[in-house]
């Protein structure tokens, strides 16, 4: 863990939620000034506290829907290096959007996002179980997604609040 | 046939109207100026409102499932008039570990239907015909009716934005006469956001003390303060004997529509209360209770997160009203900013219909809190930073052309 201060973690919290909130904003809200704002997301974002400002899409509501499938992967780790190479190997396919080493009776999980079951099912057979140290693959397909990062996909999240009340 | 129309004929005509049926002094009573707007707002769509006296949080998960539990378990019969010995002993730890007030779990407490319950026993139990209550304005809009309605005289005390909205000694001197019998404290203030500090304290205990009040001390809002840690009017030296401690899980934990509070006081006065308690409502609903439970064993940590969130959307408002130039003191508790909108000449009525008319923005017009509320509007910032930064922007822009003519 680098080593992040109460007020990162606070930057860090508001931006999970609201990664467009401007420094200004974000100041006002903690009760600091904008440069000990940009400073503090400065400094997470040197150290790769912060990796990246990215859009949580609900493919689901496009016309040409994304298909995402879940991976179990056994393999053999090779001397030394362990897993750490052939995760590589793996992951530097951009068909795969995350990838985790797990415990339990599978070694690697991979997600793999397509434009098609086709496209998904060539990628596992052609270039997933051609990697030597892969001794086997087992492949899910997301049917729907519910909540993905905290995010909660359904749309009935809505303010049941009465409008004006004491 | 014929049978039914004779019968129809032998009814004796009525001479009064429904409306004489009616106690006049409930009759009389008028209905909150904060329902007269919700009305007109009910009429319109895309508001965006700053109304709303809740949380915007939905209570935890782990205590809707405590309720839930209650309830698979087959916990659904009347639980004692007082409420669950084991919810009674929670809010006396909690009570004494956070605000340094000890009760008796006993004896001295009752778990009620809201903190509003807790009130009107209160209120009902101790007024005689003609007691005056003293209560300083603006504020939660159900004392005086209350009051009114058990038969005492409510008796308005103006506090002022130059004073951050506080109690003063010299306020409160003035309206004691020998009918005076209860005083009503409610800080944090809804709708203020104004805070009491030990210090503010020191001389309103000396005066009750020398007056020899009792006090009902609402303190719904105790959690949220922001920069300083809340202090309990009970725990004042002295006043612990002399104050009724009013209070619940709605606000601290996101639980309004759970309808839970409870009240601490001098067993003599919890014994009257419960008598009245017991006779119109038995006792408060048994799964809430149980979520209550949760709530304070396992709900801080989720409670201080919320506060955090409302402290951030505190600044963001306040600054927000400096920017668009309507003046606003720091709010220092409860979830409202009550910025003055005396500058645009206007009245906090017509302010708040026109705001509502011409920018669709909802927020509760100062009258409507009593005394001293008129020149102000009551903004409640428990809603997204989104719709925050919205509205503020839309009274900028309404404020900005009232102020061009």
């Amino acid at each position: 863990m680098t080593g992040i201060s109460d007020f990162q973690l606070k930057v860090l919290a508001l931006l999970q939620e609201d990664a467009r909130l401007k420094p200004e904003v974000l100041a006002t809200m903690l009760g600091a000034t904008v440069e000990e704002v940009k400073g503090a997301i400065e400094a997470m974002e040197q150290n790769h506290v912060i990796v990246k400002y990215a859009t949580i899409v609900n493919w689901s509501k496009m016309h040409d829907e994304k298909v995402t499938a879940l991976i179990e992967v056994q393999i053999t780790p090779e001397r030394g290096r362990g897993f750490d190479r052939i995760a590589e190997s793996i992951y530097l396919y951009p068909e795969v959007k995350s990838l985790y080493l797990m415990s339990g009776a599978y070694d690697l999980q991979v997600e793999i996002e397509g434009d098609s079951l086709k496209q998904v099912a060539s990628f596992v057979s052609n270039k997933l179980s051609t990697i030597e140290a892969v001794l086997s693959t087992k492949t899910y397909f997301i049917l729907k997604k519910y909540k993905q990062d905290g995010i909660i996909f359904e749309e009935n999240e809505s303010d049941h609040r009465m409008m004006v009340s004491p | 046939m014929s049978n039914e129309s004779s019968h129809q004929s032998s009814i004796p005509v009525r001479t009064r109207q429904m409306s004489d049926y009616l106690n006049p002094t409930v009759r009389d009573i008028k209905p909150s100026g904060i329902r007269r707007f919700f009305d007109l707002v009910s009429t319109r769509k895309d508001v965006i409102t700053l109304g709303v006296g809740e949380p915007d949080f939905i209570t935890p998960w782990h205590v809707r499932e405590a309720a839930v539990m209650s309830l698979e378990r087959g916990k659904t019969q009347y639980t004692s008039n007082a409420g669950m010995i084991e919810l009674r002993e929670a809010i006396c730890n909690y009570l004494h570990s956070s605000f340094h007030v000890e009760y008796n779990a006993e004896k001295e407490v009752m778990v009620t239907i809201g903190g509003s319950e807790a009130i009107d026993l209160a209120l009902r139990a101790l007024i005689s015909p003609g007691d005056e209550v003293l209560v300083p304005e603006p504020c939660y809009i159900s004392y005086s009716p209350i009051t009114t309605i058990s038969g005492g005289v409510a008796v308005g005390i103006e506090t002022f934005a130059k004073d951050n909205f506080k109690l003063t000694e010299e306020a409160l001197r003035k309206v004691i006469t020998p009918r005076s019998k209860i005083l009503i404290l409610c800080y944090p203030s809804n709708p203020t956001g104004g805070i009491m500090t030990y210090e503010d304290w020191l001389p309103i205990a000396k005066v009750v003390e020398e007056n020899d009040l009792i006090v009902i001390s609402d303190e719904i809002y105790a959690e949220l303060t922001y920069g300083s840690k809340h202090v309990s009017f009970a725990a004042m030296p002295g006043m612990r004997e002399r104050t009724i401690l009013v209070s619940g899980f709605a606000k601290a934990f996101a639980m309004t529509g759970w309808r839970l509070g409870y009240a601490c006081g001098h067993p003599d006065i919890i014994a009257a209360m419960l008598k009245i308690h017991q006779y119109t409502v038995m006792c408060a609903p048994t799964m809430a209770q149980y979520a209550a439970l949760e709530a304070l064993t396992n709900g801080m940590e989720e409670k201080d997160r919320m506060v955090e969130s409302y402290n951030q959307r505190r600044r963001l408002v306040v600054q927000g009203f400096h920017d668009i130039g309507l003046e606003c003191h720091e709010p220092q508790g409860a979830f409202y900013a009550f910025p003055s909108i005396k500058s645009t000449g206007l009245t906090s009525e017509e302010f708040a219909q026109r705001l509502l008319e011409e920018a669709n923005v909802a927020a509760v017009p100062g009258d409507a809190f009593g005394l001293g509320g008129e020149g102000h509007l009551r903004c409640s910032y428990a809603t997204s930073v989104a719709n925050l930064t919205e509205a503020i922007e839309r009274i900028g822009q309404f404020v900005y052309k009232l102020k061009q003519g």
